[in-house]
């Protein structure tokens, strides 16, 4: 049992939460969701000198190696800074495909990513889907040797700027059966395939995918069947694991502003902060806080995790533990800081609209408690005596 | 970072568990799942026998009888007795006294008190609550004037727990009322509970059961060899002993037994369809308890974690944490019980026989013993620093509120 970081984590820490602090201002982020992107090339450019594209990725396919433990360090920062680059669905998300998947042309795309050059995304949700991802119904038809790909699907993050685009379909089967399931590799640029950007509620880029008719070569099939589904779940478990992360980073940046502004803000002739009831309301928001850093961490290092049910349950019990701690915290810190709170300008306004998605993305509460039940299929309990 | 043991850490476990299971009495096996009901005579039993191998006091430094354990392994250690369940060592003494007399005793002090405390043939009881002095500690009244070589005592103590039981008793005490701050003029004193002038009243708390009382001193003459350290800086030795090993605090191991018992109680009794261990909604609310535990569990190994890099010593505020979520945490598992329980919890058998016919000696000791835990439970939120007091640290020590 150890909690230290090693030295070369230290060092990512130091340099990521400089960057964020120096670099990232409010000023940075509003500037970013404006451009045309929705996000900076300059700040993926700056992460791309950090050496975080590359972060997981092993160092023979060019990457620069880690563990989930690093991916939380930058996350966690990433949290703070509400980054709005497409570290998550990018990095993460996409390039669980890249590190896990075995196909042709893999190495180049990671080479490219990792020097900031290349973008994938996955797109993996559908609008009926909620939050299953084997409810699939995209198709994949199969005629000679090619396929044939139809559908729609949805919440993309980078799904407008991605140069390559992993997504899932249905071979066969019912929408949620999963040995009919498959992912495929598609370039954007194919006719049929439309992409339709939107702004997301926290205001980062999604997008959604329109498949018509696109006909992609037998290489472009990258998993199919059992082999599709292990890699679709463990994409989102790396996403959910990275997500903690930076929710405890959000949480972080609340109960900062939440601070400063009770110690700073005057009313009946003197600071906030000498009153109990807010002084108590803030204690909660830091043990909710810390108690979801213990489960980031948990997260984190329960990726490296090789029996699948064990990680699935702790992956799930995490997301169940942020969700609920950062709705909390999310919530008192508008309500601490008052009207401004509820303003689009205010810092706190723009973490919550970032927090509220964090709670919901990849799976609720509720679903992740569903999917902990789903796993005790032998509800058989030893207790010592 | 690994948050697993390491394979000595498994092994010190297994030790642990192993030595539970040889070792440990039937007659207080057989109260696994009424801990509220273990007797003076079954906790005396059990620390004798830890006391014997050595591990009565196991964070005490080794010239005074510890284990030399680190921190992990007696957070291990603390963790199998009470996921045994077998009662702790007797946190008065052990985890309180202990400590302050061999931090700020005399020599004479150390040998004579420190291996008795070990072997519980002193127990302790702590005389520090007052009726007008809760969570506002340093406002004591209780008087200790000097008169040759004793210090003469009048006033009254109240929450004192197993004062019946104890022997002996560590007291603050006001030596000087002038003192310019209240914290000031207080000193630590050690009372042999035989001297003339205590009475000891019992309260019988909602679980029906007698674990706490008030004393009464009228004119107790103490000798002044039993005054540990300074005169009039009790204060401190007050606050050390409260910073001390609070990492066990969070008590993860009971609220985890006492889940595994509602689980396994849980498959035995009917539910709407089936039994309840069918019931998703039940299913739900035990498996988010766990989630709260394994953050709690995280939480603390964390804090012990930094605790041993820094090895400074001193109390970290974030143990707060662990007081007030562990203490919720207990509250909430022992209800679970109490649910799980049901009107089989109604009849109260705590001297007599319980109506339930044909039930396994464990589910009947979970049964009877349901009720009086959630009522006790209760109390964890306010003995030890009440939550709202542990928020104050919170806002205060690590907030800067």
């Amino acid at each position: 049992m150890n909690f230290e970081l090693t030295s070369e984590q230290a060092m990512l820490k130091e340099s990521v939460e400089r960057m964020i602090a120096e670099q990232y201002g409010q000023d940075v982020r509003r500037q970013a969701l404006a451009m045309p992107a929705g996000w900076s090339e300059k700040s993926w450019r700056q992460f791309a000198e950090l050496g975080l594209l590359g972060i997981g990725y092993p160092e023979e396919d060019g990457g620069f190696g880690g563990t989930g433990i690093d991916t939380m360090i930058v996350m966690e920062a990433f949290g703070r800074g509400a980054v709005v680059e497409p570290y998550l669905g990018s990095v993460i998300l996409a390039g669980s495909i890249l590190r896990h998947a075995r196909f042709a042309g893999r190495e180049g795309i990671i080479k490219g990513l990792v020097a900031g050059e290349k973008l994938p995304a996955f797109a993996s949700e559908e609008q009926s889907a909620r939050y299953r991802l084997d409810h699939v119904q995209t198709r994949a038809a199969r005629s000679a040797a090619r396929w044939q790909l139809d559908g729609r699907k949805v919440n993309v993050t980078a799904g407008d700027t991605a140069d390559v685009l992993f997504l899932t379909a249905r071979i066969h089967g019912a929408p949620t059966s999963r040995d009919g399931l498959a992912i495929f590799s598609v370039s954007p640029d194919l006719p049929g395939v439309t992409v339709e950007p939107y702004t997301g509620t926290d205001g980062t880029r999604l997008a959604a995918i329109n498949l018509a008719g696109v006909t992609v070569g037998a290489d472009a099939l990258i998993a199919e069947g059992s082999e599709a589904w292990k890699l679709i779940e463990l994409a989102h478990d790396e996403a959910i694991a990275a997500l903690c992360a930076e929710a405890v980073g959000l949480m972080e940046a609340f109960i900062n502003a939440t601070v400063e502004h009770l110690k700073g803000r005057q009313q009946f002739g003197g600071p906030l902060a000498r009153f109990q009831a807010l002084q108590h309301r803030a204690a909660e928001m830091y043990v909710a806080k810390e108690q979801s850093r213990s489960m980031a961490i948990y997260a984190a290092v329960m990726m490296a995790e090789s029996d699948r049910d064990a990680r699935r349950r702790a992956i799930s019990s995490a997301k169940v533990q942020i969700a609920k701690s950062i709705r909390f915290v999310g919530q008192q810190a508008v309500q601490l800081a008052g009207g401004i709170g509820v303003t689009d300008e205010y810092i706190v306004g723009q973490l919550f609209k970032r927090s509220s998605v964090v709670e919901r993305q990849f799976g609720d509460a509720d679903h992740h408690l569903a999917l902990i039940d789903a796993l005790q299929e032998n509800r058989s309990y030893h207790v010592s005596a | 970072m690994d948050l697993s043991y390491s394979p000595e850490e498994l092994s010190f476990r297994e030790e642990v568990r192993a030595f539970i299971r040889e070792n440990l009495p039937e007659s207080i096996k057989a109260k696994a799942g009424k801990a509220a009901f273990y007797s003076a005579e079954d906790v005396r039993t059990w620390q004798r026998i830890l006391n014997d191998r050595g591990w009565a006091a196991s964070h005490w430094p080794k010239e005074y009888g510890g284990a030399g354990w680190n921190a992990v392994q007696r957070y291990i250690f603390l963790e199998e007795l009470l996921q045994a369940p077998a009662p702790e060592p007797l946190s008065f003494n052990i985890n309180m006294v202990g400590p302050v007399i061999y931090t700020f005793g005399t020599q004479e002090q150390k040998d004579h008190f420190l291996p008795k405390i070990r072997s519980l043939d002193y127990w302790f009881c702590q005389g520090f609550s007052e009726p007008d002095a809760g969570s506002d500690l340093a406002s004591l009244r209780t008087s200790a004037v000097r008169d040759g070589d004793h210090y003469v005592i009048n006033g009254q103590k109240i929450w004192t727990s197993t004062a019946h039981d104890a022997n002996w008793m560590f007291c603050l005490v006001r030596t000087n009322p002038q003192a310019a701050k209240k914290q000031e003029g207080i000193s630590f004193i050690l009372i042999d509970m035989t001297t003339p002038g205590i009475t000891v009243r019992p309260i019988i708390t909602i679980d029906g059961a007698h674990h706490t009382n008030e004393v009464f001193f009228d004119n107790v003459r103490v000798p002044v060899s039993n005054l540990v350290g300074e005169e009039n800086r009790g204060w401190d030795y007050a606050k050390f002993l409260l910073g001390n090993e609070r990492t066990g605090i969070a008590r993860v191991g009971l609220s985890k037994g006492r889940i595994a018992r509602a689980r396994m109680l849980a498959e035995k009794l009917p539910g709407e369809n089936g039994t309840l261990a069918d019931d998703p909604f039940f299913r739900r609310h035990c498996t988010e308890l766990e989630i709260e535990l394994k953050a709690l569990e995280i939480t603390a190994l964390r804090i012990i974690d930094g605790q041993r890099r820094r090895n400074d010593g001193k109390p970290d505020p974030a143990s707060s944490i662990l007081k007030l979520r562990g203490a919720e945490t207990q509250q909430a598992t022992a209800e679970l019980v109490a649910d799980v329980v049901g009107p089989l919890g109604f009849a109260n058998v705590q001297d007599g026989q319980s109506p339930w016919q044909d039930l396994p000696e464990l589910e009947l000791s979970t049964i009877v013993g349901a009720m009086p835990n959630h009522f006790l439970a209760r109390a964890a939120t306010i003995y030890g620093g009440a939550s709202e007091v542990q928020k104050n640290i919170i806002a205060k020590a690590i907030l800067g509120l």
